[in-house]
């Protein structure tokens, strides 16, 4: 068990260091530093003042200096500054976590609501006409892109309805309803297309299980269905389902980036958009580490949750 | 005593019902695989659209002209965007790109991943344990911010998003080639090429590699949707397909803007035509799994 927790303990922190290297790589791919398109908006270039600043902002030095630089400014919890707000980026990002981490969470409980019942259902069902129509709607669900669902939703309540969904950000602290009338729509066609995945492998890890010795012999003892199914089975499907939402998490994260800009949410994904659409380079980059250091860790904890869940990690055999 | 079991297997043979395969494999796949049958329609309709668009497109899907957000009619059977281009056309076109982005990166992503895994698997030891880290860490990003991350720094255009989406593409190939390449490695039709006096390259590639061919086809099928979905997102925030070429994620991020309320038809159609595509990609990619690899039966 130790040397197991040990042994991804060490994966994530070199996935991490991996990681820090890649995306420094990637921001430098783009012809041009931070300097020459800050001046470039600015129509008029003084190469004194352009040297100055290359000079504050470090770029005139050595590649390998400036990786250095900018791993001990993210490891002390330094995100940089925000060139075309002119403020600390942390600044920005700080009241746009709440919304972005409750619309993840909500996605995330409608995912596994709603993909492990019906995957459960789907097995129990096999090849019968349940079966079938739950998988096409799962299938539906992966096919469908998060945001266009998104649109079509607004479109049919605005237009059945006349509803609009709030352009402006609702605490839950202000008004709880109105922020979750806000968030449940788009957290459900986020959530819809994790649900499908979802589903799909509680199926599949069900199938598996039903097959299984002690489950015929739990038929064999007489025992109710729900208790069978529900409990004997599941409890054992649960782990591959366990890993599948780990790894959700991380699509998840990506299905926020055009969910956040579709409903015009004020979130951390949705300010990378913005980020890279206005060039500012020091935040994409910052930004785009902290989605790693986010999926890494949510990853890890999926390993932990793992190790303790299943006992054949726990006693070091797997 | 031995004759007497002999006989036994025999006449348990002769007596189970044997199931003869009737008709051609592909009308066998239609019978069993009514839903893997439907996609492939719905994926012999793309690259039918695709092929024949110059065909089948009523207008030119660039141009513009004076008749701004005509509703669906006789004139434009899908009705006419803010700038007066004939929707129809446009959505026909836009098969070409999707279709066009959404192999190329497909093909780029698993052949580079299938090949890593290919030597990461045959050749073990240090190579694999290396390579196994950096497939770790290439996939530490969602697939979306990845390719989003090197579309901005690559700039917009049609090669920069092909290589952007073929990228995250990478580590997941490598991962399912590298799983089949370790099972053959040990299969005693291997051992003997080697006892042969075989040499590496050759038994990778000529003995290990079509044995991986059916989770590749499996994995590219399935890619295939995934990659036209990311291509939507892409073009939809304006970091994919630039203009003027007819993208469907790029024509949504028009329609989405301003128009939706007034004109819904330019939300529905090119969205409608996303979903298709890839809905028929991933009912013909579930079909080949359970066809090809049993192994992944029902996952």
């Amino acid at each position: 068990m130790r040397g197991y927790v040990t042994k991804r303990l060490v994966i994530a922190g070199i996935t991490l260091l991996g990681m820090s290297m890649v995306i420094f790589v990637l921001m430098r791919l783009a012809p041009g530093n931070i300097v020459d398109i800050l001046f470039e908006s600015a129509g008029y270039v003084d190469q004194a003042d352009k040297k100055q600043l290359e000079r504050e902002l470090g770029v005139d030095r050595p590649l390998a200096v400036q990786y250095a630089r900018w791993v001990g400014e993210v490891m002390r919890g330094d995100l940089g500054k925000s060139y075309r707000y002119d403020m600390p980026a942390w600044k920005i990002i700080k009241p746009r976590l709440p919304v972005t981490l409750e619309l993840a969470f909500l996605a995330l409980v409608f995912s596994v609501l709603l993909g492990v019942p019906f995957g459960v259902l789907s097995a129990v069902q096999q090849d019968r006409p349940l079966d079938y129509v739950l998988r096409i709607l799962s299938l539906a669900g992966l096919s469908m892109p998060s945001f266009w669902l998104g649109m079509v939703v607004i479109l049919l309540f605005v237009r059945a309805l006349g509803w609009m969904p709030s352009v402006t950000y609702v605490s839950p602290f202000v008004d709880l309803k109105a922020n979750l009338w806000q968030f449940t729509i788009p957290a459900l066609a986020v959530g819809y297309r994790s649900s499908a995945l979802i589903m799909r492998i509680t199926r599949s890890a069900m199938l598996e299980v039903l097959r299984e010795d002690y489950i015929r012999t739990a038929w064999a003892k007489g025992q109710r269905k729900t208790l069978v199914v529900w409990r004997h089975a599941l409890k054992n499907a649960s782990l591959p389902v366990l890993t599948v939402v780990g790894i959700e998490f991380a699509f998840l994260i990506g299905g926020l980036v055009v969910t956040e800009t579709v409903f015009n949410l004020p979130g951390v994904a949705r300010y990378l958009v913005d980020a890279i659409q206005l060039r500012d380079y020091p935040v994409v980059q910052n930004l785009t580490m902290f989605i790693t250091v986010v999926v890494v860790l949510a990853n890890l904890a999926v390993d932990l949750l793992y190790a303790w869940a299943d006992p054949r990690i726990k006693y070091g055999s797997a | 005593m031995a004759q007497v079991r002999t006989l036994d297997v025999v006449q348990d043979v002769q007596i189970l019902p044997v199931e003869r395969a009737r008709g051609s494999v592909l009308g066998q796949f239609v019978r069993k695989k009514p839903l893997g049958a439907a996609g492939g329609v719905l994926v012999l309709l793309l690259v039918t659209t695709a092929v024949l668009a110059d065909v089948l497109a009523t207008h030119d899907p660039v141009r513009t002209s004076m008749n701004v957000l005509v509703a669906p009619g006789a004139d434009a059977w899908l009705g006419t965007d803010n700038l007066g281009r004939d929707l129809y056309s446009r959505v026909i076109h836009g098969s070409r790109i999707s279709l066009l982005v959404g192999l190329a990166s497909t093909v780029v992503g698993t052949v580079i991943g299938g090949l890593i895994g290919l030597i990461s698997g045959y050749a073990g030891g240090k190579t694999d344990l290396l390579s196994q880290r950096l497939m770790d860490i290439m996939q530490a990003l969602p697939i979306l911010v990845l390719a989003l991350v090197l579309a901005a720094s690559l700039g917009p255009s049609l090669t920069n998003a092909i290589i952007a989406i073929s990228i995250p593409i990478v580590p997941r190939a490598a991962r399912i080639i590298r799983a089949s390449v370790l099972a053959i490695r040990g299969l005693t039709y291997v051992e003997s090429a080697r006892a042969l006096g075989a040499r590496h390259v050759r038994i990778a590639l000529r003995h290990i590699l079509p044995n991986t061919m059916g989770p590749f086809i499996v994995l590219a099928t399935a890619q295939l949707g995934a990659s036209i979905l990311v291509e939507a997102a892409l073009s939809f925030l304006g970091l994919g397909i630039p203009e003027p070429y007819p993208s469907w994620g790029r024509m949504l991020s028009i329609a989405a803007a301003e128009y939706a309320e007034k004109a819904p038809w330019l939300v529905i159609w090119p969205g409608l035509a996303i979903s298709l595509a890839v809905f028929g990609t991933n009912l013909l990619g579930d079909a080949l799994r359970d066809t090809l690899d049993p192994r992944l039966r029902g996952s």
